[in-house]
C-alpha cells in the first residue's frame, strides 16, 4: 500500500471564519495506481492534494494521519515534512507554468534545489537529460531562462523537476486545466508514461475534468464539499457510478458522438454548500433529486461492492436490493428541492434566484467546463 | 486557483505599491520589474470590480485595517487643523504679538519667533498652503503622469517611443536644480505655480506604471470585447481600462500628494516657494535665515517639520493600509 | 548588443541636448532682461554709464547676436569647457569653483546613495521575514522616508552639533588648520562632513528598507516560492531568490531616485553651508550669479547621465531578461 489517508481532517483558515476544507476523509492508493481526484471548485480536493506536501499559511492540519509506504507523514510539521519533500512526496501545482523562477536558468535551479535536497545536478544529469528529451523538451533547456519558454513547455521542465528524485507520490494539480485539447491528451500520457518508467510510484491526479481521468486514471475518487462522495475504478465511475452527485456529474459531460441536439446537456442545479456552516447529515442533500428524511444523518463512507466506495443512503439502499428511493416529481425535469436549497444555502448573497439557474457561471462551477469540453461534440453534430 | 482560495482571493492590485525608491520619487508603482508589469486584476475580466458585494467587501476591511483607520485618522486631524485653524488660533499669525525667543508656556503654546510672532498659530496658519501646494502637485502630476501613461500603453508604437523618451528626460532632469535656475530669473510666484512646477516634474513614474498596467489590460479579453463591439480608442481606455486600475490609481495618487508637499518644503526652505506665501517649509526657511538655530529657538523649527512628518507618515501608512485592503494578498490574517 | 548599447546612448544625447538647450533658453525666456539686472548691481545713477555697461555687458555675454548664433555659441563654449566667469567670486571661471565644489558633493552623495541603498535593501530583506524587526524598521522607515530633509538636517545640527556638541555646526573643514594630508585636517573634514552625510542617509535609507520590504514580501507570496517551498527547499534558498529578484525593481527605483536624492542633498548642504555644490549653486542663486548658475545646471545633468549609466549597466549585468533580449536584439 503506497498512501493511506486516515480521517484527514484540514481547516482552511479565512477571514470569515474556519473552513473544514477537508472533512474526516479517508483512502488509500496503491503502488502503481493513477488515482484521479475530482469534484467542482471548492469541493477541497486541492486542499486534499496540497496537504500532502505542503500545508501553506492558511491551512492547518486539525486530524487524521497520512502514512506513505507504510511510515507516517509529519503532514502538520513544516521543517520535519522537509525530509519527505521532493524525495517521497512531490507535486506538480496547478501554477506549474509559473513555478519557476524566472531569472534563473532551469539547469542551476534544479542544482540549487537538488543541492538543497543532499544531492548533485552532476550525478542525475544524464537522467535528467533522458527525462527532458522524453517530455519533448529541447536538449539546451537547462541552459534557459523559463521566459525563454512558452508555459507549455515551463509546465514539462516543472513536471520533470519535480519528479527528479523518483517520489513514491506526485500530486498533480489541474496539470491540464490550461492547456488545449491536444495538450491535455499529451499530458494526461506523459503522466501515465512517467508512472509506467517508475519515475514516479503512484499519483494523484486533481482535476475537475472527468473525460480526462478517464482517459489516463486508474481509479477515480470524487468529492464533494469537503468529504469523499465515491471511489471505484475509473471504469465503474464513468459506466456504473453509484452516487447522484457522481451521476449528475457525469450527465453534464457532453459525449463522444451525441449530437448535441440529441440530448440536452446539464449543469447540476444549485450551488456546493458554504463550508463556513457545514448543514448536518448528507452534504449533497440540498441539490440532490432523491434526498429523504434519511439524508439529514450523514452517510458513511463505505464500501458497498468489491473496489467500489461510496457515501450514500441510496446507493447503500439500492445495492442490497431495498427500494423506495424514486425520483421525486417527474423524471427529467431539474430538481426543485435544489433549488431550494441553494437559495437558503446562501444568506446575503445579492443575486437573485435568476442566478441559481444551471449553466450560470456563478451556480455551477462545472458550467465552465461543460462549455470547453463542448468543442468537440458540437463539431461533430454541426457539419 | 485553488479551491478554498477562492473564499478569499479577489484581488485588484497584483504588484505591491511601494516597489522601492523614496518616496519623493515614488518610483513605488511598476517601474521596471517583471513583477509589477504583471497582472493588474485577478478579477479584471469581470468588467466592473467595485459593484455590489465588492464593494462591501472593501468596506469590511477598510474599517478592519489598523494601517488605514490609524493613517487616515490622524490626516484628518490635521487637515481639520489646516481648515479650521485659523479661526481657533490665539493669536493673528503674522503680526508681532509678544516679546521675541519666548520659550513655549501656556500662553504661548509653542513659544515666540525672532520677530514676537506666536509660533503655534502661525504653524497652524501654515498648514493650508502645504496641504493646498501638496494637492495642487499630485492633481497635476496625476492628469499628466494618466494621460501620458494611457495614450502611450494604449497607442503603442511610435507615438509610445516618443512619449517615453520624453518621460526618460524628464527624470533626468533634477527638479530642484531647475526650480532653482527658473527661481533664480523668476522674482515672484505664486501657490499655484509651486503646485504646478512640482506636478510637472513628478509625474514620470505615474506615466512609466500607468503604461505598464494598460499594456498589461489591453491585451485581455475585456478590452477586445470592447474593441469588437466598435468602441473607440478613447472610450474603451475610461470605461473599462482605468476602472480596473482605479485601486492603483488611488494608491498612486496619495503617494504623490505626500511626496509634493515634501518637495514643496524643499523649495519653501529654499526660498524657492510662493513669495508671499506662509508654509512650513518657509517657517523652516525663516528659522534659518534668522539664526534659529544658533540661537536655541528649537520650537520655532523643529515643530514645522515634526507636523509634516506626521502628515506625510500617516499619508503612507493609509496608503499601506489601502494596499492591504486592495491587495488580499498582503493582508494579515 | 550594439543596438542597445546605441539606443541607450540615443537616449543619454538626447538628454544631454535637452539640458542644455533648457539651460540656454531659461535667461532667455524669463521675464526681464538678465543683462539689466547684472548692471543694476551696479547701483549707478545717472542714464550714461548706465547705457554703456549694459551695452558692453550685452556684448560680453553675446546677447546682442541673432539667437542662433547665441545657441550655436553656446555649445562651442561648452565643448571647449568654458562654463564662463564667475561674478560673485569674480574672476574665478565657473568650472574651477565647480571643480572645488564638486568633491564635497561627491563625497556626501557617493557613500549615501550606495550605502543606504545596501543596506536599507539588507534590513528590507530582514524585515521581511522576521516580524519583531518589521515592527521596528517599519515604522522608523516611514518616519525617516516621511521627513523633510531641511528638517532632518536642522534637528541633526541642532541636538548633535549645538547642544551635545559632537560635531561642527557648519562649513566643511576646520577653521585655520591649513589643507594637507594631516589628522588634523582629514579629521576636520570627517567630522563636518558626517552630520549631512547622516541626513541624506537616513532620508533614503527608510525609503529603500520599506521598498525592500514590500517587494521581497510580494515575491515571497509569488508561485515559484511556493513551489520551492513545496519541494522542500530551505527557506534560505527562497530568500535568496526573492531577493536576487526584489533587487530588480529597487534598481531602476534608484535611477528614479536620483533627482530626489540631489534635491535633498542640495538641501541638506544650505543647511550646514557644506561647500559642495548645493551649497554654490544656492549662492549662486541668491547673488544673481548666473554663468555659475547655468554652469552647475550642466554639470549636474551629466553627473545624472553617468550615474543612470552606471545603473544601466548593473541592470543588464544582474537581469538576464535585459541581456537575452539585448542578444536577441543583436542577433
Amino acid at each position: 500500500m503506497s498512501l493511506s489517508v486516515r480521517n484527514l481532517q484540514i481547516a482552511y483558515r479565512t477571514l470569515r471564519g474556519d473552513v473544514q476544507a477537508v472533512d474526516d476523509v479517508t483512502f488509500e492508493v496503491a503502488d502503481k495506481e493513477i488515482m484521479g481526484l475530482a469534484g467542482e471548485s471548492g469541493s477541497g480536493k486541492s486542499t486534499l492534494g496540497n496537504s500532502l506536501i505542503f500545508l501553506e499559511g492558511r491551512m492547518r492540519h486539525v486530524g487524521g494521519t497520512v502514512d506513505l509506504d507504510g511510515k507516517a507523514l509529519p503532514i502538520s510539521n513544516y521543517r520535519a515534512m522537509n525530509r519527505h519533500r521532493m524525495r517521497d512526496v512531490s507535486i506538480i501545482p496547478q501554477y506549474a507554468m509559473s513555478a519557476l523562477n524566472p531569472t534563473k536558468k532551469i539547469g542551476s535551479l534544479a542544482r540549487d534545489l537538488l543541492k538543497a535536497r543532499g544531492f548533485h545536478l552532476a550525478d542525475v544529469l544524464p537522467e535528467f537529460r533522458r527525462r527532458i528529451s522524453l517530455v519533448g523538451l529541447p536538449d539546451n533547456v537547462l541552459g534557459m531562462y523559463p521566459f525563454e519558454l512558452s508555459g507549455g513547455m515551463r509546465q514539462r521542465a516543472t513536471m520533470v523537476i519535480s519528479t527528479l528524485l523518483n517520489p513514491s507520490l506526485l500530486i498533480a494539480d489541474e496539470v491540464t486545466s490550461a492547456l488545449d485539447v491536444s495538450n491535455q491528451r499529451a499530458v494526461g500520457e506523459l503522466l501515465t508514461e512517467f508512472r509506467d518508467l517508475g519515475y514516479v510510484k503512484s499519483m494523484i491526479v486533481i482535476t475537475h475534468d472527468l473525460s480526462i481521468l478517464a482517459q489516463i486514471a486508474d481509479t477515480i475518487t470524487i468529492m464533494y464539499a469537503g468529504k469523499l462522495a465515491e471511489k471505484a475504478d475509473a471504469s465503474t465511475i464513468v459506466d456504473k457510478p453509484l452516487h447522484p452527485y457522481t451521476q449528475a456529474l457525469l450527465s453534464s459531460l457532453p459525449e463522444v458522438g451525441l449530437r448535441y441536439e440529441d440530448k440536452e446537456l446539464t449543469g447540476i442545479p444549485g450551488r456546493p454548500p458554504s463550508l463556513l456552516d457545514v448543514v448536518s447529515g448528507c452534504r449533497f442533500k440540498d441539490r440532490c433529486p432523491f434526498a429523504r428524511d434519511r439524508c439529514r444523518d450523514e452517510p458513511p463512507f463505505v464500501e458497498l461492492l468489491p473496489g467500489h466506495q461510496v457515501a450514500c443512503w441510496k446507493a447503500s439502499d439500492e445495492v442490497k436490493g431495498l427500494g423506495g428511493w424514486a425520483h421525486e416529481g417527474a423524471a427529467g425535469s431539474a430538481p426543485s428541492i435544489g433549488r431550494a436549497g441553494g437559495e437558503v444555502e446562501h444568506p446575503g448573497g445579492a443575486e437573485g434566484p435568476g442566478s441559481e439557474r444551471p449553466g450560470d457561471a456563478n451556480a455551477t462551477a462545472l458550467a465552465p467546463r461543460v462549455s470547453e469540453g463542448l468543442e468537440a461534440p458540437v463539431g461533430k453534430g454541426q457539419p | 486557483m485553488s479551491d478554498a482560495d477562492q473564499t478569499a482571493a479577489t484581488g485588484t492590485t497584483g504588484a505591491p505599491l511601494a516597489a522601492g525608491a523614496p518616496l519623493a520619487v515614488g518610483a513605488p508603482l511598476a517601474a521596471v520589474s517583471p513583477s509589477a508589469t504583471a497582472p493588474v486584476a485577478s478579477g479584471a475580466g469581470k468588467r466592473k470590480v467595485y459593484s455590489g458585494g465588492r464593494r462591501w467587501e472593501f468596506l469590511y476591511f477598510a474599517v478592519r485595517n489598523k494601517k488605514l483607520v490609524i493613517g487616515l485618522s490622524v490626516e484628518i486631524i490635521f487637515v481639520l487643523a489646516a481648515i479650521i485653524g485659523p479661526f481657533v488660533a490665539p493669536y493673528p499669525p503674522k503680526q508681532f504679538v509678544a516679546p521675541a525667543f519666548l520659550h513655549p508656556s501656556w500662553s504661548h503654546l509653542l513659544g515666540t519667533s525672532y520677530f514676537g510672532q506666536d509660533v503655534f498659530s502661525l504653524l497652524l496658519d501654515s498648514l493650508r498652503e502645504s496641504y493646498l501646494v501638496g494637492f495642487l502637485g499630485a492633481a497635476f502630476a496625476g492628469i499628466i503622469g494618466l494621460a501620458i501613461g494611457f495614450i502611450a500603453g494604449w497607442r503603442g508604437g511610435w507615438l509610445d517611443e516618443v512619449l517615453q523618451t520624453f518621460t526618460y528626460i524628464v527624470v533626468m532632469i533634477p527638479s530642484l536644480v531647475l526650480l532653482i535656475v527658473i527661481g533664480a530669473y523668476l522674482k515672484s510666484h505664486s501657490a499655484f505655480f509651486e503646485g504646478v512646477f512640482i506636478g510637472v516634474t513628478t509625474w514620470p513614474w505615474v506615466a512609466r506604471a500607468v503604461r505598464a498596467q494598460t499594456f498589461t489590460l489591453r491585451q485581455r479579453d475585456f478590452v477586445d470585447l470592447a474593441r469588437l463591439s466598435g468602441k473607440r480608442g478613447p472610450s474603451i481606455v475610461l470605461k473599462d481600462i482605468a476602472p480596473n486600475m482605479a485601486s492603483y490609481i488611488l494608491l498612486a495618487f496619495i503617494l504623490l500628494f505626500g511626496s509634493s508637499m515634501l518637495i514643496a518644503v524643499n523649495y519653501d526652505f529654499l526660498g524657492l516657494g510662493p513669495t508671499s506665501g506662509v508654509s512650513l517649509g518657509d517657517m523652516l526657511n525663516l528659522a534659518e535665515l534668522w539664526s534659529g538655530l544658533q540661537l536655541h529657538l528649537w520650537w520655532w523649527f523643529i515643530p514645522p517639520g515634526a507636523v509634516m512628518t506626521l502628515m506625510v507618515a500617516a499619508l503612507l501608512v493609509a496608503n499601506v493600509g489601502l494596499d492591504e485592503v486592495f491587495n488580499p494578498k498582503l493582508r494579515e490574517t | 548588443m550594439t543596438r542597445y548599447f546605441a539606443r541607450k546612448i540615443g537616449l543619454y544625447l538626447l538628454a544631454f541636448w535637452a539640458g542644455v538647450t533648457i539651460d540656454w533658453a531659461i535667461p532667455r525666456l524669463m521675464p526681464g532682461n538678465p543683462i539689466a539686472a547684472y548692471v543694476s548691481r551696479f547701483s549707478l545713477n545717472s542714464q550714461g554709464p548706465w547705457t554703456a555697461l549694459y551695452q558692453l555687458f550685452n556684448k560680453a555675454f553675446g546677447y546682442n547676436l541673432p539667437i542662433w548664433d547665441q545657441y550655436w555659441h553656446y555649445w562651442d563654449n561648452l565643448f571647449h569647457g568654458n562654463l564662463g566667469i564667475s561674478l560673485y567670486a569674480f574672476p574665478e571661471k565657473v568650472t574651477t569653483l565647480i571643480a572645488q565644489a564638486a568633491p564635497y558633493t561627491l563625497a556626501l552623495l557617493v557613500p549615501a546613495i550606495t550605502l543606504s541603498y545596501v543596506l536599507g535593501n539588507r534590513v528590507g530583506a530582514m524585515a521581511a521575514r522576521r516580524k519583531a524587526l518589521d515592527n521596528t524598521v517599519l515604522p522608523l522607515g516611514y518616519l525617516f522616508q516621511a521627513m523633510p530633509y531641511a528638517w532632518l538636517a536642522l534637528a541633526a545640527a541642532f541636538y548633535l552639533a549645538q547642544i551635545e556638541r559632537w560635531f561642527p555646526v557648519q562649513g566643511g573643514s576646520a577653521a585655520g588648520v591649513a589643507a594637507g594630508f594631516t589628522w588634523v585636517y582629514i579629521w576636520g573634514l570627517v567630522s563636518h562632513w558626517f552630520l549631512p552625510f547622516l541626513t541624506v542617509f537616513l532620508v533614503s535609507f527608510g525609503g529603500w528598507s520599506i521598498g525592500m520590504r514590500n517587494l521581497v514580501i510580494y515575491e515571497l507570496e509569488t508561485d515559484y516560492a511556493r513551489y520551492l517551498r513545496a519541494l522542500g527547499a530551505p527557506s534560505r534558498l527562497v530568500r535568496r531568490y526573492a531577493y536576487r529578484n526584489a533587487v530588480l525593481p529597487q534598481l531602476s527605483g534608484l535611477a528614479l531616485a536620483l533627482g530626489t536624492v540631489i534635491g535633498g542633498n542640495i538641501v541638506t548642504e544650505v543647511v550646514f553651508q557644506y561647500p559642495g555644490l548645493g551649497h554654490l549653486i544656492y549662492t549662486a542663486a541668491t547673488d544673481q550669479d548666473y554663468s555659475l548658475l547655468q554652469g552647475i545646471f550642466i554639470f549636474i545633468i551629466v553627473g545624472v547621465l553617468v550615474a543612470n549609466f552606471v545603473i544601466d549597466i548593473v541592470y543588464i549585468l544582474i537581469d538576464p531578461r535585459t541581456r537575452l533580449s539585448m542578444q536577441g536584439a543583436a542577433a
